[in-house]
């Protein structure tokens, strides 16, 4: 659990079922997805967040998708429908409610599809008990969250709260810090979820408005090839749609009362679902080349973040760097998956850690501090919610202050 | 219609349980003219189940399963409650996720084997309490008839929280005192047929299991009618014998009583022109079948 794995030749084993280089109705041909990524010619395009997952979709042989509008991930929702009306999806509509959207989505995905949909902020708290039931019935959802605000007075701005709530839900989370991300993670994280010794929903997140609504440079592999479908016929558990014997099909664990099993059950089930997201390990960090980026971790002063606060991290360390104080980076992509040996690794060396988060709860230093020695080291901070920016400017301030520096500090502009 | 899909290869069937072998020797599919009188004589119909003695829901349940007209390419969609008790012995897939989604899930469900597919003609049913029916799923429950996707519904209608006790519940009645309505109900049960009705169901029908003909035949015509046209509704009188202070015996006579004249569930139906047409249309196929059949027997001397 937790160690390093060395990155095998064939990066991930991709499903069989359908033969490689034939084509689907749309004339894009199934592509293998290490050739799709390692031996494609990749173009730049500049596209926004929400363009960006249209063009993953266009390419992810996506059975299904269930749209609902929420900001900031409406419009992406509604590119899809376009994709879908376009024939490059089997089936899509409209649900009601977020609660029921994820379980539209959990019905096709009982029903052997391929399926993906899209969440923000509130829709993400409102559909929350789907999330552990996709989990415990192994099904092998995308579900995008562009996050934003989830508190009252009624906010759309950037705020990664609701990651601290899929925290415990049992599902992947892989968080994104550009648009190149996305488009990578979207792709690489259904061939991740679908694995038979995973089989887990997937989480990829990216901070909303931030990356949804900027357009940045995208390189895109060409749109006539696609990923292969999903298998439903390689799942742990079997398909509802009686091809194979109906016998005990309950694809949770039964809810016979005083009955010990049940309870013994539901225990190894839970430690399955955890053990299947450790599992993913294997197959991800081959994909992502390591479930961490890092940069100069010699350093005794370590920025570590995931998601768009990186990239504030990183032109922090440009300024720092101005004044002669030397910064190192750890850039988190998988949430769930913890990286935790990676970051005591990466970390090793840091005297202060210095967790910039777009949230007030301060869920990732909490977990780092979980995971490092000497937390003491670890600085909560600086933390932006109810839709603030954080500009570069804040995380220098925070570590010179920490050092007991003097600060020329914004909040002090004028005084 | 075959035992295809549940039968073990030769070699490994004496290492299955008893229980499996016995499945696969008596089971129905396949079984022309299959329903209720199976019941009793084929495992697959809930030989046995877990709700409490002289529960009209278990009745009600092997009535259903005898009934469905195509039941290897048929899956269940439950919810939680007394009803996710007995889907363990159920021998066609069934899929329980939470409560009160259980359209939603089917909604899904039946799009995706749609899409899979295309030549088969895979039925979906969905089978939950009026809690999660008509209470905490009624958003699910109407939207998926104002969508008019292609599944029926089947609402066991006891008129009140069960599983968890005997609490009061939309579709309960009126004025009855039960934990939660510490004072009695203070509003009209939910006239769900009446809504489905109107939010675009082709084919609804209320009415107690006290009959199993009866059953069986608005069973057939919901899921055929939701085949071809679009979304259907029943709603099974199911009473809770221990919630209502019966014994396990009186079960027969509440649905009897409540079916009576004046009763609150003297059998209804609605059925849209549309279905009327492929109802009879089945009818008459059926009939020109037997008829057929019946001609090619040898006359006996």
């Amino acid at each position: 659990m937790n160690k390093q794995v060395e990155s095998p030749k064939d990066r991930v084993i991709r499903s069989q079922h359908v033969k490689l280089g034939t084509k689907n109705k749309k004339g894009q041909t199934y592509t293998d997805i290490n050739k799709m990524f390692y031996e494609t010619e990749m173009t730049p395009s500049f596209l926004t967040g929400s363009e960006v997952i249209r063009a993953a979709i266009k390419i992810a042989s996506v059975g299904t998708s269930v749209a609902y509008p929420i900001t900031p991930q409406s419009e992406a929702a509604a590119l899809i429908g376009e994709l879908f009306s376009e024939g490059y999806l089997d089936e899509y509509f409209r649900g009601e409610s977020e609660f029921a959207v994820m379980g539209q989505c959990a019905g096709a995905a009982f029903g052997g599809h391929r399926v993906f949909t899209t969440t923000a902020g509130p829709g993400t708290l409102r559909a929350m008990e789907n999330f552990p039931m996709w989990a415990g019935s192994r099904l092998p959802i995308q579900v995008c969250v562009t996050m934003r605000g989830i508190n009252s007075p009624l906010t759309i701005q950037p705020d990664t709260l609701e990651a601290h709530y899929l925290l415990e839900t049992g599902m992947l989370m892989w968080h994104a810090e550009t648009a190149q991300d996305l488009f990578d993670f979207i792709l690489k994280g259904f061939i991740v979820a679908e694995q038979p010794d995973v089989h887990l929903p997937i989480a990829t997140m990216c901070d909303g408005f931030f990356v949804t609504h900027t357009k940045d440079t995208v390189l895109l592999p060409p749109d006539d090839i696609c990923l292969t479908p999903y298998d439903p016929y390689r799942a742990p558990v079997p398909c509802m749609d009686m091809e194979c014997p109906p016998v005990r099909m309950m694809r949770d664990p039964f809810v016979m009362k005083s009955n010990y099993i049940s309870y013994a059950t539901h225990a190894s089930w839970q430690q399955e679902v955890r053990a299947a997201v450790e599992r993913s390990r294997k197959h991800t960090i081959p994909l992502l080349d390591g479930l961490i980026d890092t940069e100069n971790t010699d350093r005794e002063i370590l920025i570590v973040s995931s998601g768009t606060a990186v990239s504030q991290g990183r032109e922090a360390i440009r300024l720092l760097e101005g004044e002669g104080i030397k910064v190192g980076l750890v850039k988190i992509k998988t949430i769930r998956p913890f990286p935790h040996e990676e970051i005591k690794e990466a970390t090793k060396n840091a005297k202060h850690i210095f967790v910039p988060e777009f949230n007030m709860a301060g869920w990732l230093a909490r977990e780092i501090k979980a995971v490092v020695p000497d937390n003491q080291r670890v600085v909560a901070g600086p933390q932006v919610g109810g839709g603030m920016t954080m500009p570069s400017e804040v995380i220098v301030e925070e570590i010179k202050k920490h050092l007991g520096m003097k600060v020329a500090s914004i909040s002090n502009r004028g005084s | 219609m075959s035992k295809e899909k549940i039968t073990i290869c030769e070699d490994l069937v004496d290492i299955m349980p008893p229980e499996y072998q016995e499945l696969v020797a008596t089971a129905t599919y396949g079984k022309e003219g299959r329903g209720w009188k199976d019941i009793g004589s084929s495992k697959e119909l809930i030989e046995q189940h877990s709700l409490c003695a002289g529960c009209p829901e278990s009745i009600a349940f092997r009535y259903i399963l005898a009934s469905l007209p195509n039941p290897e390419d048929t899956v269940f969609v439950g919810s939680t409650g007394c009803t996710s008790l007995v889907f363990p012995h159920v021998a066609v897939q069934n899929i329980h996720s939470l409560f009160g989604n259980q359209n939603a899930i089917a909604s899904g469900l039946k799009r995706a084997l749609k899409c899979r597919f295309p030549d088969v003609e895979k039925d979906v049913v969905v089978l939950a309490g009026d809690g999660a029916t008509v209470d905490i799923g009624l958003d699910m429950t109407m939207q998926s008839w104002f969508r008019q996707e292609k599944f029926t519904t089947i609402c066991f209608d006891n008129e009140l929280y069960a599983n968890t006790g005997g609490q009061e519940s939309g579709l309960m009645q009126k004025g009855f005192v039960a934990k939660m309505a510490p004072v009695g109900k203070k509003f009209d049960k939910v006239r769900l047929p009446e809504i489905a009705r109107e939010a675009g169901c082709h084919y609804v029908a209320m009415l107690t299991v006290s009959k199993p003909n009866r059953v069986e035949k608005a069973i057939r015509n919901a899921v055929y009618v939701a085949r071809e046209l679009g979304p259907t509704y029943i709603q099974l009188y199911t009473p809770c014998i221990l919630e209502i202070g019966k014994q396990s015996m009186e079960g027969l006579d509440e649905m009897k009583d409540a079916e009576s004249i004046g009763g609150r569930f003297v059998m209804k139906e609605y059925i849209t022109d549309e279905a009327k047409k492929l109802l009879d249309d089945i009818e008459a196929e059926e009939k020109a079948k037997k008829k057929a059949a019946k001609a090619k027997e040898p006359v006996s001397a």
